[in-house]
């Protein structure tokens, strides 16, 4: 029986026959209402029976009735910003009173499996709720938080519409693995891997539900995700339905986008001043009539709109939560789009005196992607201005430069912009679904210990088409283009554990968990016949398909003694299908410590403080994401058609061995934590530091074996250190929340510092290996970025540029660093890195009598941008290209090159920013109305409002370090309405 | 009742955690292992076309994804491609105007142990070996007799065996002659992760002389095999080559060995081509001068380096790709003046081996990435014999002529010039003067006399663009120093004295880090 079907037919079943006829016992029913110290009636707030699994929400004006255990003794109060309150009950009312608790104390924290109070958490973790997230157009949920946490960088990743992000928690602590965090959404771990199709896997889920992301950043909090902890988690909690009353929520929002600026290249007069000036008079008679700015042409004001409406409520002590979203996104790059569909329903019953608690949440979506053409965006930077748009000729009417002896659109030069654009269709289809159903039963003789089942599945299906028409001059050669792509992926889970909470006078508080998690991941990409524009099959794509498991033990314990001594530790072990049966299983553990000063007598009672805590931790994590599912097998490839070899008169299809490690294991990394969080002034201050040192052994890298040691030259391996440290500082200021202004303000700023410490099977005695990446625009195979042991990771690789007396930097003269006479690949020197030294965040929100005014900055200082677009054109544009001439760059003319000079470090740039990501201004309208649970706001967003930088580009945030054909970011204008009842 | 149901429960649950964790034995659906590659008879001629076409293409695509070896461009990355460039960029016969990461330093004669180039030939070089290893591995008599495999597969895979163990040869060679002392790994070194030993240079040269004379019973009779396999002929003719450098790689004279050996290739029934041109066109695989190809087919066999490299890459500047076959030139190689003065003159009017473009090209070299300065050469096409396109325009269907009967001819009067006892010298006189006729189309170049300076030269008009002159310079002492000073050499416009060092390439600076039993050739 494989393990799906153990799910199916064993486990669910027994679970339901567990309950199936259990006992109903005695219960009362307190009533009461909950208001906050100005008497405003709060609803929405939660109302749990201490001990009991039993909760319900406040209504709309702040009264409750819950039904609980006649055994139960104590009542616990949460809202949203307010601290938590545990209250005796007396009688059958309790009414309460709750305060503004900032610091969000009383909170709890979703952790990995299960929950925290904030209160005992040893860990660095940072919730971010729907209250803080960032305003306007976000169509992709990363989005929502970025520069709200110290230690996570989330770098949009460009202007496509409906784009990802790069997203690194404390830096990377990978290189050839991946360095994305796992990221959870109610209990079902996504994905890493995109899907076909898809600008953006994380973009399938619609932002607007929800209701908050907690970011685990140490290994104390991410050992329990064992061997997918090392980069952090990202849990993601969707809304719930609350209160027994239906509220309907709709809101609805309308954005322009408009690109920022251009690269700045010649204008047609200047572009034809200089060939006259530079050139023979061949090149000069290449020179057209028209004065085309090719860059204002392919882009375009953008229009997008977004609506949801979500209902929820309760039937009968089902709460439920349903929505609708839908957005129409089109991208400032003529022809590109994307528009998606979405739907959630969550919904959450009890039964059995609320002992067993049902929570299932499905949610899909139907992605529909038009991309266009980027290489338009270098097309246009480089195209002759003085060419008209149109011409008359056989490639669709659009001038093209042509190769004079055939007649032939010429290989060496650019294509037209707009007839890149237009004369190719690339529409995909993507669907997703997502759901899990979780069940939590509380033992009826046993009511601290719970058993909790989850199981999930994320189901995604990408496929599309990319046609270009028999007439476009990029592909007339093999009379137009056309292909089909389809892959599914599913990833199935079971998570099965025992919670074990209990309070115990004089002795703690114990808090333990132990579980078992079966994950398995499929991927298939069907075979698709791929056909030229006159319908003609030319081959078909490869049939794949490919799995892999991932199971999994777990157990954590957290005591808290005296309500200020935590001990935290935990431990799971990981086998994955991906490695040798010999090297499968890894182990993970963390152990932390907390100590609550606060609650010492010599500060309990500090007006000063309201909050002390310092916090250790030690964990190992590890990685296993980014390898192939069978890296451990000798594995042996067929050739495609194409790649045949000849015996005799015959063809036959090749067979390759794959390169492999047999002994394949785990990336493991140890991370120390060491923070300290500081509450002042009732919380109207809170800070919060943190620093860590995260080492990275066995480094899953691509890298260079020994030459005859293995069957290729490189090969995914164990091999290699790398260490991050830094260290974080948060600083929360909420000085003034009264009913009519409030105030609060985020300001966070983190410093890294990343070193490669081994890359070799042996420690590297020759100080010289070197692992060339990033790859540049322009020559072949031209990479721009090394990897060396002592430096950071991605460093710049680049000769050492001499200049003139006057400053001018002089063509192919570079220093001899290593001093031995010859200028030569030796003296190519590791200076800066793509990565910043230091990040911030800054949001600040003001509300003043139903006004609101919310931004955030974010800044990134010390990071390093190898301007590509500058150093690919140069003078060579016009003087060495025959039959056809390309634009320049501007900084062509002041450095003077006539050929490129790709591996100057004249092209490296620093490229820190500040930049405003948005401004919004709302207003609350349900003011006016005066009618109770009703909202209605009016707002406005300025989104990438403005930035600050020296760099000389378009945009200084290209992740990766390398600006060459980036879609730019829009500036973006939205008007938006919400409106609740 | 209650407790017998958590007992129930926790039992089902202990079950279900044990049984999946078979689970973890997920094994590769759609890619085949070595366990079930290796059962059915008929794969092994697939494995053994691999090991052929790690000489022509750069992965399992075709003409790209998939690639070999990683580290660098795919399309740079085919073993012929890189072989063509060391062969020729660094000597007088040919620039190439392209600004593509290291690639000038092979012409400027400054390389360093980091040049990607030198070392993707480098793994390309030890891509072959390792996956010759592992197919001779594999084939052995005794892991046949396991597989059960015997009757005519059996005798088969020998074949296929003998055949790779010459793949392995050749690759060695290459290794010998451009990187001297180097990694030694032979089919009893398991895949995995351990650093293999530095084999001296003329303990290899040993190695691979004794693996070519024990091929001589294994291999299938010259001319008896399949068109592009390997056979007796191809062996004898590496083991010359391996004879005629003895010099240079050990220090010892072995042209009689040479000789002796190309008197076995000469007298296996290959011919001439009547027409030097045909030598080089997308039919040249009817050719019966041909002795050992590595062969390319537009729409079977492509890749972006090989022939299609060549081919592209030739054309340029007013020349009609049409002529070529091809849909586009690359703009990328040219010659110098010296390769073109070797001639009586460059259109081919009396030596038709030259074959040069001269039309809207300078003779002289100014700039090296302009591709006008610099003739161009005409000497390869996608065009047959008979003036059809190849099978498809990007993509050519040319055969790369790796050993052919010329250079046997040419290697025994050199052999006999270098050393009276290696044969006779009118029969030598006899073999040049062959191939004089046929480049002028009458007796009218034949010469009466022969010395190393003609033979050096006449190698160059002969066999220019064909990958050998790398080997030849160094073999006559015009390489490095003072000796021979053609155009760009060292980096300068009239050429300069470069340094002996760069007779052999370093050994890549990865390779030197990854494996502590390295040591760097001196120089660098």
């Amino acid at each position: 029986m494989n393990c799906r079907n153990l799910i199916a037919k064993l486990i669910l079943p027994a679970f339901l026959f567990l309950f199936a006829t259990t006992a109903l016992a005695q219960t009362k029913t307190i009533t009461g209402k909950v208001t906050d110290v100005n008497g405003t009636r709060l609803p929405g707030a939660t109302v749990t029976a201490k001990g009991q699994n039993v909760t319900v929400a406040t209504n709309e004006n702040g009264d409750y009735s819950i039904t609980v255990p006649a055994s139960t003794t104590r009542l616990i109060f949460t809202s949203v910003g307010f601290g938590m309150q545990e209250v005796a009950i007396s009688g059958n009312t309790v009414n309460v009173t709750l305060r503004v608790d900032v610091a969000n104390l009383g909170e709890v924290v979703v952790v990995g499996y299960g929950t925290q109070r904030r209160k005992d958490l040893t860990a660095s973790i940072v919730t971010v709720t729907a209250e803080d997230f960032n305003k306007g157009p976000i169509v992709s949920p990363e989005q929502l938080i970025a520069g709200k946490v110290a230690g996570v960088q989330i770098t949009p990743g460009s202007g496509i519409p409906g784009g990802g992000s790069r997203i690194r928690v404390r830096g990377s602590a990978s290189l050839d693995a991946s360095n994305n965090p796992l990221i959870v959404i109610d209990g079902v771990p996504l994905e890493d891997a995109g899907i076909s199709g898809s600008a953006n896997p994380l973009a399938m889920i619609n932002p607007n539900d929800i209701e908050s992301f907690n970011i685990l950043k140490d290994a104390s909090a991410t050992a329990i995700y064992g061997s997918r902890g090392t980069n952090g988690v990202i849990i993601i909690t969707t809304k719930k339905g609350r209160s027994a009353k239906l509220r309907v929520d709709y809101s609805s929002m309308v954005s322009r986008a408009k690109r920022i600026e251009v690269v700045d290249v010649l204008s047609a007069d200047e572009f034809r001043a200089l060939v006259k000036s530079k050139t023979n008079a061949t090149q000069q008679s290449f020179l057209g009539n028209a004065n085309t700015n090719w860059q204002e042409l392919i882009y375009r004001t953008a229009w997008s709109h977004d609506h949801n409406i979500s209902l929820s409520g309760g039937i009968p002590n089902i709460p439920y939560r349903f929505s609708l979203g839908y957005v129409d996104q089109q991208g400032i790059l003529r022809t590109s789009e994307m528009d998606r569909k979405s739907a959630s329903l969550s919904v959450s019953p009890s039964f059995f005196d609320n002992h067993l608690r049902v929570e299932l949440n499905v949610r899909a979506s139907e992605t529909e992607n038009d991309f266009a053409n980027e290489g338009a965006i270098s097309s246009a930077v480089g195209f002759d201005p003085t060419q008209p748009v149109r011409a008359t000729n056989r490639y669709g009417g659009y001038f093209e430069w042509l190769d004079p002896t055939s007649g032939l659109p010429n290989n060496n030069a650019y294509k037209n912009p707009l007839g890149l654009l237009y004369q190719r269709s690339d529409k995909s289809t993507v669907q997703r679904a997502i759901g899990n159903i979780q069940f939590d039963y509380k033992f009826h003789f046993l009511p601290e210990l719970r058993a909790i089942v989850n199981v999930g599945s994320d189901r995604a299906d990408g496929r599309g088409t990319v046609t270009v028409p028999k007439e476009a001059a990029s592909n007339f050669r093999d009379s137009g283009f056309f292909n089909r792509y389809y892959q599914r992926r599913k990833n199935d889970l079971l998570d099965a554990y025992f919670n074990y909470n209990r309070d115990m006078e004089r002795i703690g508080r114990v808090d333990f968990t132990a579980g078992y998690g079966y994950q398995t991941w499929e991927q298939e990409n069907p075979r698709v016949p791929r056909v030229n524009a006159f319908g003609t099959v030319i081959d078909s794509s490869f049939y794949y398909k490919a799995e892999h498991t991932l199971i999994s033990f777990y157990g954590r314990l957290n005591y808290t003694f005296m309500d200020r001594y935590i001990l935290h530790a935990s431990v799971r072990r990981d086998g994955s299908s991906r490695f040798h049966p010999d090297n499968r299983w890894g182990t993970f553990p963390s152990v932390a410590v907390a100590w609550r000063m606060k609650e010492e007598s010599f500060l309990k009672n500090s007006n000063i403080f309201s909050d002390m805590k310092l916090r250790f931790s030690y964990g190992v994590t590890g990685q296993q994401e980014g390898i192939g599912n069978y890296e451990y097998f000798p594995r042996y490839t067929y050739s495609a058609g194409t790649a045949q070899y000849q015996f005799g008169n015959l063809f036959y299809p090749t067979i390759r061995p794959e390169e492999y490690d047999r002994d394949l294991k785990w990336e493991s990394t140890s991370t120390y934590n060491a923070g300290l969080d500081l509450g002042f002034l009732g919380g109207k201050i809170g800070f919060s530091t943190d620093v860590f040192r995260k080492s990275t052994k066995d480094l899953l890298g691509f890298v260079a074996v020994p030459a005859g040691s293995n069957l290729s030259n490189f090969v995914v391996t164990n091999v290699g250190e790398l260490e991050t440290k830094g260290i974080e500082f948060t600083l929360n200021l909420n000085p003034i929340r009264t009913k009519k202004f409030s105030w609060e303000s985020n300001f966070n700023i983190t410093f890294l510092e990343a070193e490669v410490q081994k890359l070799t099977l042996i420690p590297d005695t020759t100080g010289k290996y070197t692992v060339a990446r990033g790859g540049i625009s322009g020559g072949v195979g031209n990479m721009i970025q090394a990897l060396r042991v002592g430096h950071t990771p991605y460093a710049f690789q680049v000769y050492k540029q001499v200049y003139d007396a006057s400053g001018k930097p002089i063509q192919g003269l570079y220093a001899d660093m290593n001093g031995d006479g010859v200028v030569n690949t030796d003296d190519r020197y590791l200076y800066k890195s793509p990565e910043p030294k230091s990040y911030m965040g800054f949001s600040t929100q003001l509300n003043y009598l139903g006004w609101n005014l919310a931004f955030t900055l974010r800044g990134s200082f010390g990071n390093y941008m190898y301007n590509n677009i500058s150093s690919n054109n140069v003078q060579s544009n016009i003087t060495s290209t025959t039959n056809f001439l390309n634009n320049l760059h501007r900084s062509a003319l002041e450095a003077n090159f006539t050929n490129n000079q790709y591996f100057s470090d004249y092209y490296l740039e620093n490229a820190s920013f500040l930049k405003a990501d948005n401004i919004s201004l709302g207003y609350d309208l349900g003011r006016l109305l005066k009618k109770q649970g009703m909202t209605a706001r009016l707002s406005a967003t300025v989104y990438n409002a403005f930035i600050i930088t020296d760099y000389s580009g378009l945009d200084p945030e290209i992740s990766g370090g390398i600006d060459n054909n980036l879609y730019p970011r829009p500036r973006t204008v939205s008007v938006g309405f919400n409106l609740g009842f | 009742m209650k407790n017998m149901r958590i007992l129930l429960l926790t039992g089902i649950l202990a079950f279900g955690i044990v049984s999946c964790t078979k689970d973890l034995d997920r094994k590769p659906i759609v890619e085949v292992t070595s366990a079930s590659v290796y059962a059915n008879p008929a794969n092994y001629k697939g494995i053994l076309a691999k090991l052929y076409a790690g000489l022509a293409v750069s992965g399992q695509s075709g003409p790209d994804g998939q690639p070999d070896i990683a580290g660098i461009d795919e399309g740079f990355s085919t073993y012929l491609r890189q072989y063509w460039k060391a062969q020729e960029l660094t000597t007088d016969e040919a620039v190439i105007g392209w600004n593509d990461g290291s690639l000038p330093d092979y012409h400027d004669m400054d390389w360093g142990a980091g040049n990607e180039f030198i070392a993707a030939m480098y793994n390309r070089i030890y891509y072959q070996i390792g996956l010759c290893n592992e197919f001779i591995r594999e084939t052995s008599d005794a892991k046949l007799a396991e597989r059960n495999i015997g009757g005519a597969d059996a005798a088969n895979i020998k074949i296929y065996r003998s055949e790779a163990r010459f793949l392995r040869a050749l690759s060695y060679y290459h290794a010998i002659d451009m990187f001297g002392n180097v990694p030694f790994v032979t089919e009893n070194d398991k895949v995995g992760a351990f650093f293999p030993i530095q084999i001296k240079r003329a303990d290899l040269f040993t190695y691979v002389e004794n693996e070519l004379k024990e091929l001589d019973a294994e291999l299938v009779a010259a001319g008896a095999n399949e068109y592009a396999r390997a056979d007796k002929a191809a062996a004898w003719m590496l083991l010359a080559k391996l004879y005629m450098n003895s010099e240079v790689y050990t220090g010892t004279k072995r042209y009689v060995d040479a000789a002796a050996q190309l008197n076995k290739v000469i007298a296996a029934g290959f011919s001439l081509e009547p027409e030097y041109k045909n030598l080089f066109t997308a039919d040249n695989h009817l050719s019966n001068e041909i002795i050992f190809p590595v062969t390319f087919d537009g729409m079977r066999t492509r890749t972006w380096g090989g022939m299609t490299f060549v081919v592209h890459a030739e054309v340029g500047g007013s020349m009609n790709p049409g002529a070529y076959g091809i849909d586009g030139g690359w703009w990328g190689l040219r010659t110098t003046k010296q390769l073109v003065n070797k001639f009586p003159e460059p259109t081919g009017a009396v030596d038709r081996r030259a074959m040069f473009h001269t039309a809207g090209q300078s003779l002289e070299i100014n700039d090296i990435f302009t591709f006008t300065d610099g003739y161009a050469v005409r000497k390869y096409s996608n065009l047959t014999s008979t003036g059809a396109q190849g099978s498809h325009p990007t993509f050519v269907d040319t055969d790369f002529p790796m050993f052919r009967l010329a250079d046997a001819y040419l290697m025994y009067a050199e052999a006999v010039v270098r050393d009276g006892a290696a044969g006779s010298m009118a029969t030598a006189l006899g073999y040049v003067n062959a191939l004089r006729q046929r480049a002028y189309g009458s007796p009218a170049g034949n010469v009466t006399t022969l010395d190393l300076d003609f033979l050096i030269d006449e190698r160059a008009r002969e066999l220019y663009w064909e990958a050998h002159r790398r080997t030849d310079l160094i073999r006559f002492g015009k390489f490095t120093g003072a000796s021979y000073i053609w155009a760009w050499k060292g980096g300068v416009k009239d050429g300069k004295t470069v340094s002996d060092h760069l007779q052999l390439f370093p050994i890549p600076a990865s390779d030197k880090a990854s494996n502590p039993n390295l040591t760097q050739n001196p120089g660098y």
